[in-house]
C-alpha cells in the first residue's frame, strides 16, 4: 500500500501538471483570438483577388492556351501534396488529424499509379511523414509562424511550388490543411490549388483595359493568388491549431481536477485508515495491561 | 464638392484603406496614372512606387506599396499589394537596411529564380531610397 507521502507526493505533481495546463490553455486562447482576427483581416485580399481573377477570366474563356497553372498540364501522373501541420504538438487530434488524412490521400493515389511528392509545411508533419515516406518528402518548411503568421512565409512556399511547377515537377497540388469552424471542431480539408479551379465568372464582363497585358498580368496574379491560398490555408491551420490546443488542454485541466479528487479521497482513507489502526493497537495494548 | 470615387487599399494581412477620395495617383508598370471618378475599367500591375491619394485638392496620403496590382472599374478603384508603407514612416535608414538585405540576396543568388527575387527586392529598396530622399 502506498504511504501517505506518496499519495502528497502524487497529488503536489498533478497539481502542478494541472497548473501548466490550465495556463496553456489561456495562452491559446488568447492567441487564438488573434489568429481568428488575423484570418478575418486576410479574407478582404483574398476576396479582391477571387474578383480580379473571376473577371480576368472572362476574357480568356473559349480561349485554348492559357497559363499553365490555370488549365494545367494536361497529365495528371505526378502529384504534389502538401501537408500543413502545426509546428508544435500537445494540441489534442490535430497534427494526427491532418497527417492521417495526408497518409490516406498518398495511399489512394500511389494505388492509382501516380507519383507521389510531398511537400510539409509544418514541423510536425515532416517529422511524421518521414519515417514512412522519406523518399517522397521534397521539402519542408520548419520555420514560419514564430509570433503570426506572414504573408513572406507564405510567398516562400509558394514560390517554391511555382519553381516546381514550372520546372515540370508536378502536375497537380492538393494541400491538406484544417479548416477552423470553431474552437471545438476543425474540419481536415484537401483543397486543389494546381491547375487553380476558376471562380465562376459573372455574366455581364467589363471590357478592361490591360496594362501591360492581360496574358502578363495573369502570369502575374496566378502565383500570387497560390500564395494567397496558401497564406489563407495557412492562418485556419494557425487559428485551428491554437482551438484545437485550448480544448486539448481544457481537457486535461479537468481530467487533473478528477485526478486530484481522486487521489485526495484516496488519501484521507489511507490516513483515517492508519488512525484507526493506531488506536486500536493503543486501546488493545491498554486492555492487555 | 468634386466627385469622389471609392479608394480600397488591402495587403495580404488586412485592409488598410477602404474610403471615398478624390482622385489616386498610382505606380503602374507602365507609369504612373492617375485614376479619377468614372475613369474607363483598367487592370494593371504596379511596381515599386508611392500611391498618392488626393482629397480636396492637395494630396492628403501617400504609401509606399512594393508591388501588386490595381483594378479600376464603374464601383472605384481596389488596389492588391504585398506591402504597403505610409511614406511618412519611410526613413534613410530602413531603406539602407532594405539595400543590404537586398544585396545579400543578390550575392547568395543560386538559381535563375534567385536572382530575380533578389533584382525585385533591390527594385524596391532603391526605390524606397528614392522616396526617403525626396522625403527628407
Amino acid at each position: 500500500m502506498p504511504s501517505l507521502k506518496d499519495f502528497r507526493v502524487r497529488i503536489a505533481s498533478v497539481q502542478s501538471t494541472k497548473k501548466i495546463t490550465s495556463a496553456m490553455k489561456m495562452v491559446a486562447a488568447s492567441k487564438l483570438r488573434r489568429a481568428q482576427e488575423a484570418a478575418e483581416a486576410a479574407r478582404p485580399y483574398a476576396e479582391r483577388m477571387e474578383k480580379m481573377l473571376g473577371n480576368l477570366a472572362g476574357s480568356f474563356k473559349g480561349q485554348a492556351g492559357g497559363p499553365k497553372m490555370m488549365s494545367g498540364t494536361g497529365k495528371d501522373d505526378v502529384h504534389l501534396v502538401l501537408v500543413m501541420t502545426a509546428n508544435r504538438g500537445l494540441c489534442g487530434g490535430f497534427n494526427s488529424n491532418i497527417i492521417r488524412n495526408a497518409r490516406l490521400l498518398i495511399r489512394d493515389l500511389k494505388d492509382k499509379g501516380k507519383q507521389v511528392k510531398v511537400l510539409c509545411v509544418g514541423r510536425k508533419g515532416r517529422d511524421s511523414l518521414r519515417r514512412d515516406y522519406r523518399d517522397l518528402i521534397v521539402d519542408s518548411f520548419t520555420e514560419f509562424a514564430r509570433k503570426r503568421v506572414a504573408f513572406v512565409e507564405a510567398a516562400e512556399v509558394a514560390t517554391r511550388v511555382t519553381e516546381m511547377f514550372n520546372a515540370g515537377q508536378f502536375d497537380v497540388c492538393t494541400m491538406v490543411y484544417a479548416r477552423f469552424k470553431s474552437a471545438l471542431t476543425q474540419v481536415v480539408s484537401r483543397q486543389q490549388i494546381v491547375p487553380f479551379p476558376l471562380p465562376e465568372t459573372s455574366a455581364a464582363a467589363v471590357p478592361y483595359d490591360y496594362e501591360p497585358s492581360d496574358q502578363e498580368i495573369l502570369e502575374d496574379l496566378l502565383p500570387r493568388n497560390l500564395a494567397i491560398q496558401i497564406f489563407r490555408s495557412m492562418l485556419e491551420n494557425a487559428a485551428s491549431e491554437q482551438g484545437a490546443r485550448m480544448t486539448a488542454m481544457d481537457n486535461a485541466t479537468r481530467n487533473a481536477g478528477e485526478m486530484i479528487s481522486g487521489l485526495t479521497l484516496k488519501y484521507n482513507r489511507t490516513r483515517q485508515a492508519m488512525i484507526t489502526k493506531e488506536l486500536i493497537e493503543i486501546i488493545s495494548g491498554a486492555e492487555a495491561v | 464638392m468634386a466627385d469622389t470615387l471609392q479608394f480600397e487599399l488591402v495587403s495580404p494581412e488586412r485592409l488598410l484603406l477602404s474610403e471615398q477620395v478624390e482622385m489616386v495617383v498610382v505606380p503602374g508598370t507602365d507609369g504612373y496614372f492617375g485614376v479619377l471618378p468614372k475613369h474607363a475599367p483598367v487592370m494593371s500591375t504596379l511596381r515599386p512606387g508611392v500611391i498618392d491619394v488626393y482629397r480636396g485638392g492637395t494630396i492628403s496620403q501617400q504609401y509606399f506599396v512594393a508591388a501588386g496590382f490595381a483594378e479600376v472599374n464603374a464601383s472605384g478603384i481596389t488596389v492588391l499589394v504585398d506591402e504597403a508603407v505610409p511614406v511618412a514612416e519611410i526613413t534613410r535608414a530602413k531603406a539602407d537596411e532594405r539595400r543590404a538585405l537586398a544585396q545579400g540576396m543578390i550575392d547568395k543568388a543560386g538559381s535563375e529564380g534567385d536572382k530575380r527575387k533578389a533584382a525585385d527586392a533591390m527594385r524596391v529598396a532603391e526605390e524606397m531610397a528614392a522616396v526617403a530622399g525626396r522625403a527628407n
